[in-house]
């Protein structure tokens, strides 16, 4: 393709070819600080490209392909070509990756151990990420989770981190500004602006944790916590994980071996701060 | 577009899967351009298995030993498909014989080391399709197709029910009457393609080794526009190879099964192609040439090094030509018409 890039995000080598410059350009300022292994061959392919010859000029819209596509899935304009290679990086992973179980939960690690935050787009798991991310967490990812089913362990994939609506204020008050990308207005999920995390997390990006906490969070209403079964946990994650069907008996196992090993909880919370509170209050009796 | 350099990734894949290129020879990036068609061609976990043993980038290492460990629990999965299929039939005493992949699993085939096995594939004789489509329905599968003229256009020239997906399981299931569409210009001997099939100590019926070829060479030349036409063609290379090997009078049995299909030319030219792009060794008077093979060539092999479908007229020409060995010209032009009418 006329454009192109590679990007090595935990585990997984991309190659990311585009029918324009832009999303290349802007790929590569966010990923500049990633460790890059140029004779590597990739894993997954991405495809940012124009439907008809004529669509690369006029009213430019992006369509995501690559290795697996989604049929009609609706282009994006290219002022958003960010937010279509992103989705087309998630999108490759989710259908594509078979290594690991994925979970579609942020993560955050201490002392070698996992925080697992899973829930809907919504749920604040991606916020709550960034902002633990900032303190004294290192950020391992706030979009999929990696289960190791030999080991049982947590990887990281630290891409960079997709920041929505409110949340992009709350976090821009407390990073460098050279650490954001540009304000993705009006996109269909909403604006939509990318933090790069810290340069300790990408390069503790293939160290591997072992789960600790497992966190159901629910942003809005009181403060509380609620303690969560390991029925209730399996099945919650079996929704979450975009893989675990095709892994078969590889990722039951690696499942029931997490939420046994695994304290779990839903929490709910007004606010940020009172959400990192409760973490770090769960935090403080898991990691005992 | 295109691949850059002398030799396309579609080449160098076809290469390795012949066993004309060792590993070793490919530089690190050629891997991208190769594992992008392998994955466009639904065969990345076929080219892991034949590379098993060849040295490779340890990355690339990585990504085969995923990609074998995947297809052997998709393996799994489409036989436990095929169970569920006998545990909803037996009980009527219908009759049913596994088609393409689950057939290939069922069969331990050297062709489904690492196939892909989308739906499940079975044939039942024509009297039984409506007692087999009841079954089904009362063990949990459910239509999928809303359309009412997507609907009758399965019932009524279609070789296969409209496809049915299992609620609980998600998989889905095409019943086959026969193996072309009723309105195509060949007619198969459904009724010997039953008869004739071959029951697995297992319990599960395949069709015989000459019908299985036959099939092959329909599926890959007389019924569609040779969309993962690479993935039928190695089929095809893999189990003429051993049947011929496991019977000397193979290619005959071949010859004579094909003429009763009415599928001797699509069959012939399945094995001109497979030698030409997979080496597959001809008896005398199949290793002829004929000069629109290269047509059929330039098809199998028009991706670049993106993935991406290369040659669009050359595609084009076969969707039609696709169409119009499926339909007489008026029932075409009526559908194309409904079809396009529909269109939102």
């Amino acid at each position: 393709m006329r454009h192109s890039t590679r990007i090595a995000v935990g585990p997984v080598q991309f190659r990311i070819g585009s029918d324009w410059a832009a999303p290349i350009a802007a790929l590569d300022r966010l990923y500049a600080g990633y460790p890059q292994d140029e004779a590597r061959p990739a894993d997954a392919t991405v495809r940012l490209f124009a439907a008809r010859p004529w669509r690369r000029w006029l009213r430019p819209s992006v369509h995501i392909g690559g290795d697996f596509v989604v049929p009609d899935a609706l282009p994006l304009p290219l002022s958003m070509g960010l937010l279509a290679a992103e989705m087309g990086m998630n999108l490759q992973v989710a259908l594509g990756w078979r290594r690991h179980m994925l979970l579609h939960a942020s993560a955050v690690a201490k002392d070698g151990r996992a925080l697992i935050m899973s829930g809907e787009s919504g749920s604040g798991k991606s916020t709550l990420a960034a902002l633990l991310g900032e303190g004294d967490w290192r950020l391992m990812g706030d979009e999929f989770t990696l289960i190791d089913p030999a080991s049982g362990d947590a990887l990281a994939f630290p891409r960079a981190v997709s920041l929505k609506n409110e949340a992009i204020a709350a976090v821009a008050a407390r990073v460098d500004v050279a650490r954001l990308g540009p304000l993705l207005a009006g996109t269909p999920k909403g604006d939509i602006r990318h933090l790069i995390p810290r340069a300790d997390a990408i390069a503790a990006m293939h160290e591997p944790a072992r789960p600790a906490l497992l966190l159901f969070p629910r942003f809005g209403g009181e403060a509380s916590i609620e303690p969560m079964g390991e029925g209730e946990a399996f099945v919650r994650l079996t929704e979450a994980s975009t893989n675990y069907v095709a892994l078969g008996e590889a990722g039951f196992a690696a499942l029931t071996r997490l939420v046994r090993e695994t304290p779990a909880f839903g929490i709910s919370y007004p606010d940020g701060a009172a959400g990192i509170a409760l973490v770090e209050q769960l935090w403080a009796d898991a990691a005992r | 577009m295109g691949g850059r350099g002398p030799v396309s990734s579609a080449q160098t894949f076809v290469d390795l899967l012949a066993g004309r290129r060792d590993a070793a020879t490919l530089a690190p990036r050629d891997w991208d351009g190769v594992i992008g068609v392998a994955r466009s061609e639904t065969m990345l976990a076929t080219l892991a298995h034949r590379l098993k043993d060849s040295a490779l980038p340890p990355t690339v290492a990585a990504l085969f030993a995923d990609q074998r460990a995947a297809a052997a629990v998709a393996r799994q999965q489409a036989l436990w498909e095929a169970e569920m299929a006998r545990r909803a039939l037996a009980p009527l005493g219908i009759e049913f014989v596994l088609l393409k992949g689950a057939a290939y699993a069922a069969a331990d085939m050297a062709c489904a080391a690492g196939r892909q096995i989308g739906d499940l594939d079975i044939l039942v004789s024509e009297p039984d399709i409506r007692r087999a489509e009841n079954a089904l329905l009362k063990a949990g599968w459910e239509w999928v197709k809303a359309d009412p003229y997507d609907d009758f256009y399965y019932r009524e020239h279609m070789h296969e029910l409209p496809p049915l997906i299992h609620k609980a399981r998600d998989r889905m299931i095409d019943v086959h009457h026969t193996i072309l569409p009723r309105t195509h210009r060949i007619t198969p001997d459904a009724l010997a393609l039953m008869s004739d099939a071959v029951k697995r100590p297992d319990g599960f019926a395949v069709l015989n080794p000459a019908d299985m070829a036959c099939h092959c060479a329909a599926h890959l030349l007389a019924d569609g526009d040779l969309q993962g036409g690479l993935r039928n063609l190695w089929d095809f290379h893999l189990m003429t190879r051993d049947f011929a090997a496991a019977d000397a009078g193979f290619w005959g049995k071949l010859d004579a099964r094909a003429e009763l299909h009415g599928l001797r030319a699509a069959v012939r030219r399945a094995a001109r192609l497979a030698r030409d792009l997979y080496g597959s060794v001809l008896p005398s008077g199949w290793d002829g040439q004929d000069g629109s093979d290269v047509w059929y060539r330039r098809r199998l092999l028009a991706r670049d090094d993106w993935g991406r479908v290369t040659r669009l007229l050359l595609e084009q020409a076969f969707y039609i030509r696709s169409h119009w060995l499926r339909m007489p010209p008026a029932m075409l032009a009526k559908h194309l018409w409904t079809k396009w009418r529909k269109k939102p």
